[in-house]
């Protein structure tokens, strides 16, 4: 569920797009340096995959079930660059082609999720793995945590967005209580589904996560 | 919105087809891929005007509309008699429209809430007392975000998604971004159909997703999915180095159409900046 078009005014709108764009730009740079000449199908895969999985339903119980938003996660797998860039076309794609979240609310939605939900996911991840000790289950906790923190992080960007131009007449307290509370509820299952896939990756090709890959001990030859 | 499968697109061309003598055209340009599932083929004015302009076209119309205060209502009156005329042109069939709006009622339900919540002038409607700001910020809500929509999918509908991408390139989005997104569109489909299948691989062996207990076997669905994913990345990035891949996609189509008639795409915004000022002249004269 994305920012409609007419939600927040066009000035705030204008102005998250030039932050998104700055973002979106930096994350360009980082990518290329990164990843060269791969990072283009890397980075869509990675798109492909964020999209396909937010599609697979996790029963909450009561008829209800949630999905992955999976900043944290593509941030963990893919590392932080070409998340953003992942996160911000599927952002694209789902505005241009499903209608959800508005044309010119673009900027906002992916300042909220592709930056804001990217970057604090990776950076908790990144604060928890340091204080953890060295290990493979330090990961995904790390990221379990990363997730959790990220989607109250992206409501707060909506809040405030809200609260410099919201067309709306609820008072800013009750929408950041009922943003933030509905979202640490939701953080919860992110963490959950976040830790278990990258456990689950971890099982059997943890050379592919790159929140890893620095980690991994060289192979050393010793003369015996 | 997936659930739309092109079978069900091509049926619906089928009857059109009878209609308007267009039964030789039925078998042209069904894409596959979920992208181009919401194309829907049709012979309009509207379908092969330049992408580019298009969306340029949606968004002035938005940013007008957007920008419009909902006191001024039959500004609102007009844009929407304006969107409905361009649906009609686009000859999109209004229960796919209606589908695929689905995706706003959220909103709609927030903004349902605003009149009853809230602090200011009261009024009674009906036997309920309502907030009179509140009201109007609930309309002005649903009136800005429809409008939107309807760009939206009349864009979606009347443009495949690949020219959608290429219009996007055509306005600048950087070069590696239209490859993700072109990344994005080819694949989706084979990703989604191979998470489908492992989905019949977990029922076929007794399992059902009932609650958080079942989560751990669904994340080590999405692992293997992001494995699978990635592996083909990486094969489908040296397949297209093998074959001469330098970075830009080659142009396989260009639209004959002459600037002079792609200009037309920008009567949807000039007409609403027309209902605008027209109708902000008019109201502040009464």
């Amino acid at each position: 569920m994305h920012i409609p078009d007419g939600f927040i005014d066009l000035q705030t709108s204008a102005l998250f797009a030039g932050g998104s764009v700055i973002g979106v730009g930096a994350a360009l740079r980082g990518a290329r340096k990164e990843l060269n000449d791969k990072s283009a199908p890397l980075a869509g895969l990675t798109a492909v995959f964020i999209f396909a999985v937010q599609m697979l339903n996790f029963p909450v119980g009561a008829g209800t079930s949630g999905h992955l938003l999976g900043g944290a996660l593509a941030a963990v797998l893919v590392g932080p660059w070409a998340a953003t860039l992942a996160l911000t076309v599927v952002l694209l794609m789902q505005a241009f082609l499903f209608a959800d979240g508005g044309l010119s609310a673009i900027g906002l939605n992916v300042f909220n999720m592709a930056i804001i939900g990217v970057w604090v996911g990776y950076g908790v991840y990144l604060i928890v793995k340091r204080l953890l000790p060295k290990r493979r289950a330090s990961i995904a906790l790390a990221g379990a945590i990363g997730g959790f923190i990220s989607v109250p992080a992206a409501a707060f960007g909506f809040v405030v967005q809200y609260a410099l131009g919201g067309n709306a007449t609820f008072s800013l307290t009750s929408v950041l209580t009922a943003m933030i509370g509905t979202h640490i509820v939701i953080g919860i299952g992110e963490a959950l589904i976040t830790g278990l896939t990258i456990s689950a990756i971890m099982a059997s090709r943890s050379d592919l996560v790159y929140g890893w890959k620095k980690n991994e001990t060289k192979l050393v030859i010793k003369e015996i | 919105m997936l659930g739309n499968t092109s079978t069900s697109d091509s049926s619906q061309n089928t009857k059109l087809g009878h209609k308007d003598g267009h039964r030789h055209d039925q078998s042209h340009n069904h894409g596959h891929d979920v992208g181009e599932r919401l194309y829907i083929h049709r012979h309009s004015l509207v379908h092969p005007m330049p992408a580019h302009l298009k969306i340029l076209a949606g968004l002035f119309f938005i940013i007008v509309a957007v920008s419009t205060s909902i006191s001024n209502w039959p500004a609102f009156i007009g844009y929407f008699l304006l969107i409905s005329v361009v649906l009609a042109i686009a000859k999109l069939p209004v229960k796919k429209i209606l589908s695929r709006a689905t995706i706003e009622i959220p909103f709609v339900l927030f903004a349902f809430l605003m009149p009853f919540f809230g602090t200011g002038e009261r009024f009674e409607l009906f036997g309920l007392s309502l907030y009179r700001e509140g009201l109007l910020a609930g309309a002005a809500i649903i009136a800005k975000g429809t409008l939107g929509l309807l760009v939206a999918i009349t864009l979606s509908g009347s443009t495949k998604a690949r020219e959608i991408i290429g219009g996007l390139e055509r306005l600048h989005l950087p070069n590696l971004m239209v490859q993700i997104a072109t990344f994005m569109l080819r694949y989706v489909n084979v990703v989604s159909d191979e998470m489908e299948r492992m989905k019949v691989a977990r029922s076929s062996r007794g399992f059902e997703a009932k609650g958080v207990a079942d989560w751990k076997i669904l994340a080590q669905a999405a692992g293997a999915l992001f494995i699978r994913s990635y592996e083909r990345g990486e094969r489908v990035h040296l397949a297209m180095l093998s074959r001469g891949y330098l970075g830009q996609m080659p142009v396989m189509e260009r639209a004959a159409i002459s600037k002079l008639q792609s200009a037309f795409v920008f009567l949807l915004p000039a007409i609403a900046l027309i209902i605008l000022i027209s109708t902000r002249v008019i109201w502040s004269r009464g």
